[in-house]
């Protein structure tokens, strides 16, 4: 008996911290743009139009001189709200970018919400090189275009690929068999 | 670019087609992407990349030549499309995928519990890392990373270090061959054989361990470890030492090495690189001592630096971080604690086996903790650990279920295998192999 009754408490505390932190009443802004925090990490939440000269402003002005990750979420099938500033709108796609700061040793967060109608998002590669393969690979498995990419083709799945295999609306495994003479197979 | 050939297939309507991802010949690049591959990387002024489109030769000058994904220099089915003029290596384009099965994916539907099993077979040459940085994103989801025991950390850097130790013995081992040295190849895989037979004492398995888990790790140390540890300390010592006289001073190993494929520390900076590479450059830059995870703030260890940043000074990187490998490895059998080796939280931790014969309860608990798994409060959370190959990182979203909204893993592989293009940049074809090895791509982590 005891043993299931001990562990019942343990979610709902972490998740009511969460939440705690969520009504501060003064919303926290780093850079002019709303920040949350999410198990002690630095996040913010910046629009994307803007996005480039946000970054190139971290890199030049603040010392955030690695991206170190660029990938995406698909939050369709997210059934919990989700937890973003108030003058933030959810949206389908989060293009997630990781920046680090060899100097401070502090790593920053950026998400950055696309919608499903419109799935672009500006590309960084202007600021770091090291982005490129990195947005090929969130196209590749997001359909997430990056504008201004030199070189935006599919870089793990090959290249007459029907579907973004990481969108949550592509089904785990249901790739139908080929069979000979079959028009049009997957 | 999109050659005639492209268009003919973009019209099938049935399939989608989002363009070549080889490198397109010369005439069909265009100016502005032949600049781009030039100067991007170097964030030259506009004037330096003109007055290089200059001295480009015309396309019938050049040759396309693909090396790989069967090439056995590529560590795996790594493909590199090189346009050639003459020997010298013009542009050149990694083409991955071949490996790709889709784990991230694998990962959305697999449990906190399972997920290790998953991303271990990522980085096959340094599985124990995948399984670590697995693991502390989940705790930190969890907000039990604070808990999880001393005595399993310690094991934790234990066996990362012996794991650090096999994945360099490898490279060593690889980048011998890939240059002709057979016996340092001989070498490598003898002492790599000896801690993976190490690993295989502890976890049980000689690769894909599956021992670091949320929580810990999946048994505690078996009786004899510290014979087994100290025997291949005392045997690794003396080899290593053996290596740096059969190579280090070697002529012909520092003139195919030396001055090739080198890359500046802005360089590495800007496109994202990690690891060897990054400190072959000179940029002082571990994780173990910059952003210490488990204990390594408690352990003494340099990191090893380079000051050219060419394949020699990789090299020498990788076999010096071997040595302090062994001397972290040396100081946590000092150091290691007695204690319990997974957290007793039973939320994710099994109830002890003596309990299970006496309480149905805990054997319900048991079976729903290995069937539907735990759940795990949600958030999102990015861990990263030093690999290897450089900062090995873990994206991880949670929706409040037993199993990842979002599992994804930032292999360093990926990130520095897009210095290639960059460095191997007017050397010769016969450098391209010492280049290529000298980044230490494992394909597994790459393609995932």
């Amino acid at each position: 008996m005891s043993d299931i009754e001990a562990t019942s408490g343990f979610g709902d505390e972490s998740v009511a911290d969460e939440t705690g932190a969520a009504t501060i009443p003064e919303p926290e802004t780093r850079f002019g743009l709303p920040v949350t925090r999410s198990r002690g990490q630095q996040v913010l939440h910046p629009p994307r139009e803007g996005l480039v000269d946000l970054v190139r402003r971290l890199r030049d002005d603040e010392g955030f001189h690695v991206c170190v990750d660029l990938t995406a979420v698909d939050y369709l099938a997210y059934e919990p709200p989700r937890r973003l500033p108030q003058d933030v709108a959810p949206e389908r796609f989060e293009v997630v970018v990781g920046l680090l700061s060899l100097e401070t040793r502090e790593r920053l967060r950026l998400r950055v919400q696309v919608p499903a109608d419109d799935a672009t998002c500006p590309s960084l590669f202007e600021v770091h090189p090291g982005t490129e393969a990195l947005e090929r690979e969130v196209y590749d498995m997001y359909g997430i275009e990056f504008t201004g990419h030199p070189d935006l083709t599919r870089i793990l799945m090959p290249e007459d690929w029907d579907g973004f295999p990481l969108r949550k609306d592509y089904p785990v495994g249901a790739i139908p068999v080929e069979f000979k003479g079959v028009q049009n197979a997957r | 670019m999109r050659s005639d050939a492209v268009t003919t297939v973009s019209s099938d309507a049935s399939r989608t087609y989002e363009g070549s991802q080889e490198l397109t010949p010369r005439k069909g690049a265009g100016a502005a992407e032949l600049m781009r591959e030039v100067g991007s990387v170097l964030r030259m002024s506009e004037a330096e990349v003109a007055a290089l489109a200059d001295e480009e030769p015309a396309e019938d000058e050049t040759m396309i030549l693909n090396m790989g994904p069967q090439h056995p220099s590529t560590h795996g089915v790594l493909r590199l499309m090189l346009e050639l003029e003459g020997e010298t290596v013009l542009r050149s384009k990694p083409v991955i995928g071949y490996l790709h099965t889709g784990m991230e994916k694998t990962g959305e539907t697999l449990t906190y519990l399972q997920g290790p099993t998953n991303v271990t077979r990522m980085d096959y040459a340094a599985p124990l890392f995948n399984e670590l940085v697995f693991s502390l994103a989940t705790e930190t989801l969890l907000g039990i990373d604070e808990g999880v025991p001393p005595r399993a950390q310690w094991i934790r850097m234990l066996l990362c270090e012996i794991n650090r130790m096999s994945s360099h013995l490898l490279w060593l081992a690889t980048n011998g061959l890939d240059l002709g040295a057979i016996s340092m190849m001989l070498f490598g895989w003898r002492e790599r054989e000896e801690t993976l037979r190490l690993l295989e004492m502890i976890t049980g398995l000689r690769m894909n361990h599956n021992y670091i888990r949320p929580g810990g790790v999946a048994a505690d140390l078996p009786d004899g470890w510290r014979d087994g540890v100290l025997r291949v300390l005392d045997l690794c010592a003396p080899r290593l030492d053996e290596y740096d006289e059969l190579l280090t001073g070697q002529p012909i190993w520092r003139a195919r090495l030396q001055g090739v494929g080198v890359i500046t520390a802005d360089e590495a900076i800007a496109l994202g690189v990690t690891g060897p590479i990054l400190r072959s450059t000179g940029v002082p830059w571990d994780l173990r001592k910059d952003m210490p995870y488990l204990f390594y703030e408690q352990v003494e260890f340099a990191a090893v630096v380079g000051s050219y940043g060419d394949s020699f000074d990789r090299y020498a990187i990788r076999l010096h971080e071997v040595r302090e490998s062994m001397a972290i490895v040396r100081q946590i059998l000092d150091a290691l604690p007695p204690g319990d080796y997974r957290i007793q939280d039973r939320k994710v931790t099994p109830p002890p086996r003596a309990r299970i014969d006496e309480s149905m309860e805990a054997l319900i608990h048991h079976f729903k903790i290995f069937t539907e798994g735990f759940k795990v409060p949600e958030g999102e959370v990015y861990c990263a650990v030093e690999s290897p190959r450089g900062e090995l990182g873990c994206y991880m979203v949670s929706d409040g279920s037993a199993v990842p909204y979002r599992m994804h893993i930032r292999g360093p592989s990926f990130v520095n295998l897009q210095t290639l293009p960059h460095m191997l940049r007017g050397g010769l074809i016969a450098d391209a192999v010492a280049v290529t090895s000298s980044v230490d791509p494992i394909l597994g982590e790459v393609d995932r």
